[in-house]
């Protein structure tokens, strides 16, 4: 198969959903862009060996990046490996994943960070950037060496106890303070733990009904006013994970208006599911935050489209079946996420016109980018696929409407809220610095 | 009727009296010389509980020995289950044993509707977390009808922690499905903010509805919760939604007093009330085999007929 360095032209394919053009990919760069339909294997100038791609009618899209990441490794490899998650990712489109910490043993040095970086070179299906985890251990007591993971290989710039919230306000304006030296931001899993306790789902209508103890909206809310207010006062960067109400659309739109650095980030399946799914108690609706109502999913549409929710994020959680297939108390939280985000995205989001194709991509690749601190960040969606810029991108299909069979993802685990839902788009190629991950929908 | 009685909100009008006219005979069998019935003979009824309840496990154990059934009482504690079986390994050791029905009591909210996906035969809900229990509210249901003889426009009160009570939740749905007309009454603190949703009026105030109660249905309040800060005190508790001598002279005189124990005596309700006339707290609990047999009589299609 090709190999980095080789050239391709991507024939008729049409950048952010624009006119056609040729593209040529040539040294990991977007070489040139030619007269559609112009360039064929006789083409004079092609670098030797350049491959002729049919993208006739394929949306190209700076390579998607995931800002929220669970790939299990170590310690529930079982559920995911960097191998198979990256898959997923590289499948989907995505060309970065931030791996989460929550792993066994927690990400919370440079050895562990390191680890899953070289992991995630090692697998080569797209790049992953590991989180560490802002407490050691996740405990929420005492801060783990943030500096360490910054230096190392990993070159850390986003520190999370997601999964837990950080608490402690001294503690969390501490790490808001301290992660400055390295331009590190802190990524909140906003949920105050004592309005939680025991919190199976929304609490709300259906849960009264179902009788399953509620995670209250302010649980949420009240956190990230707290925490916006500190990274107000301190004047740090501050980024919400899994924003998931409309009160904290509300409270986001607020501090942004302040100029205060807080970005934010919403999931798939916040964007389209509710909480009234829980009804069949099948915990594959289980996660954390929980599915909300109507009324929330409107919110946080309107708030990504007009930009107080900066980007798409996954939350990809695998879990073993044995996780899941239980009694709803009993399962644990999360879904998967990477194959059916773009998808979701263009349902929600692009359907019905509330984000264009630059929009798509500057939700799902440049802000999530920006907010990471990755190198070399576009100025905008349009020169993400200009000539010059790397040849890290996405082509994508719109128009079929697939339905989700969890026994073809790449995943380790099953547990997608999408199973015998019909979606719109799929990805036909990503390319990572020029070189193929997937072709003609499949991992190269 | 469906194969499964999971919850009374999702039990039809029809299906629900059904169920009451076919308890009426089953009572009846309660009354002959011979109380048993050859209906069920072969078929297999385990008795799968992961909480402890005698009361209600015994009452089903009796309602399915009357009908001629093979009884299997599966208890968690002991058991394989204690040592981190799953619920659905459990189910698929009961498929193989051939369970016609399961009676299920289990902790956590939904566990029968899970079950329900992973067996062929019937499941029956006998209490699950703090979602519902269903044949507690048909029991209630018969045992209202048979004493003021209808529970159309009846005036039910139900008192105390609805927001973890799965016998709340079942009786206001079935008491809406037979057209009652419910009022819930509790602290604020233990009712569900969802309450708005439901087919209730919604009191905090026990004395001013008392006097237009035909039925109150005082509900268990766990010690428990005190220290979870739902209420400051077991005296105040007490004071304001308990169900004293004097409070219960301001019911109508013909309205019923019910619970459906374990009673905690003079928390919510004084021995004296309990053990009143007007209570129908013993009752309550031999119309609990009357409806039991009725359901495992229903879903498993006896034979025969009932005489």
């Amino acid at each position: 198969m090709s190999t980095s360095g080789d050239a391709w032209v991507l024939r008729r394919v049409r950048p952010l959903g624009g006119e056609p053009v040729d593209v040529l990919l040539a040294d990991g760069v977007i070489a040139a862009w030619r007269p559609p339909g112009s360039t064929g294997p006789d083409t004079e100038g092609l670098p030797p060996g350049t491959a002729i791609l049919d993208t006739d009618g394929l949306i190209l899209l700076p390579g998607l990046v995931d800002l929220h990441t669970h790939l299990r490794e170590p310690g529930r490899e079982d559920a995911e490996t960097v191998e198979s998650g990256t898959r997923a990712a590289a499948l989907g489109g995505f060309t970065t994943v931030f791996a989460m910490a929550n792993t066994n043993p927690v990400a919370d040095t440079a050895g562990v960070v390191e680890q899953v970086y070289r992991l995630g070179v090692d697998a080569g299906h797209c790049d992953v950037r590991p989180v560490g985890a802002v407490t050691v251990g996740l405990d929420g007591q005492r801060l783990a060496e943030l500096g360490a993971m910054a230096g190392s290989a990993a070159g850390v710039r986003v520190f999370s106890d997601d999964g837990h919230c950080v608490s402690d306000a001294q503690l969390m304006r501490r790490a808001l303070e301290y992660v400055k030296a390295f331009d590190g931001v802190v990524a909140q899993h906003a949920e105050e733990p004592r309005l939680t306790e025991g919190a199976q789902m929304n609490e709300g209508v259906v849960a009264a009904r179902l009788g399953l103890p509620g995670w209250p909206a302010v649980a949420e809310e009240a956190i990230i006013a707290r925490d916006a207010l500190l990274a107000g006062h301190v004047d740090s960067r501050l980024h919400i994970c899994h924003v998931s109400t409309a009160g904290s659309v509300e409270i986001i739109r607020w501090a942004k208006a302040k100029g205060w650095r807080v970005t934010a980030e919403v999931t798939p399946h916040h964007l389209l599911l509710t909480d009234d799914l829980a009804s069949s108690y099948d915990p594959v609706f289980k996660v954390n935050p929980p599915l909300r109502t109507a009324a929330d999913v409107a919110a946080l549409r309107a708030g990504l489209a007009d930009g107080t929710i900066d980007c798409v994020a996954t939350d990809h959680a695998p879990h073993a079946a044995q996780d899941k297939e239980t009694e709803w108390a009993a399962a644990r939280p999360g879904m998967l996420g990477l194959q059916t985000a773009l998808s979701v995205v263009i349902e929600t989001m692009v359907v019905g016109g509330r984000l264009d194709w630059a929009g798509v991509a500057d939700r799902m690749a440049l802000a999530p980018a920006r907010i990471g601190g990755l190198p070399g960040p576009a100025p905008d969606a349009n020169a993400a696929v200009a000539v010059g810029a790397p040849a890290t991108l996405t082509l994508l299909d719109p128009t079929p409407w697939q339905v989700v069979d969890p026994n073809a993802l790449a995943s380790r685990s099953r547990n997608t809220p999408y199973a015998g839902r019909s979606l719109p788009g799929a990805v036909r190629a990503t390319f990572l610095r020029g070189r193929p991950t997937v072709l003609d929908g499949k991992i190269v | 009727m469906n194969r499964h009685l999971l919850s009374t909100e999702d039990l039809g009008r029809d299906d629900a009296l059904l169920i009451l006219d076919t308890a009426e005979r089953m009572a009846r069998v309660a009354e002959a010389s011979v109380r048993k019935l050859p209906t069920l003979r072969g078929r297999t009824v385990v008795n799968l509980f992961f909480e402890d309840s005698t009361r209600t496990r015994t009452s089903f154990e009796v309602a399915a020995k009357r009908l001629s059934a093979d009884v299997i009482n599966f208890s968690a504690r002991g058991s394989s289950v204690s040592k981190g079986e799953s619920l659905k390994d459990t189910a698929q050791t009961l498929e193989a044993m051939g369970a016609d029905a399961v009676v299920c009591r289990h902790g956590a909210s939904g566990a029968p509707h899970r079950l329900a996906s992973w067996v062929r035969g019937s499941v029956v809900n006998a209490g699950d977390g703090t979602h519902e229990h269903p044949t507690q509210a048909l029991l209630d249901a018969f045992t209202m009808r048979r004493r003021l003889g209808r529970i159309e426009g009846l005036r039910v009160t139900i008192v105390g922690d609805v927001l973890h009570s799965r016998v709340a939740r079942s009786n206001v749905w079935l008491l809406a499905t037979l057209g009652a007309s419910v009022t819930v009454v509790a602290p604020p603190t233990l009712l569900p903010l969802g309450v708005s949703s439901w087919p209730v009026e919604v009191s905090y105030n026990l004395d001013a509805v008392l006097p237009k109660s035909d039925v109150v249905m005082m509900l268990r309040v766990q010690r428990e919760r005190m220290s979870a800060a739902f209420f400051p005190t077991e005296r105040e508790y007490s004071r304001r939604y308990g169900l004293d001598v004097d409070r219960a002279a301001n019911l109508p005189e013909h309205a019923l007093v019910m619970h459906p124990g374990p009673m905690v005596r003079g928390m919510e309700i004084a021995s004296q009330v309990a053990d009143s006339a007007r209570s129908t707290v013993v009752e309550q609990v031999a119309n609990g085999v009357s409806v039991r047999m009725a359901v495992l009589y229903l879903l498993l299609g006896g034979s025969g007929e009932v005489s």
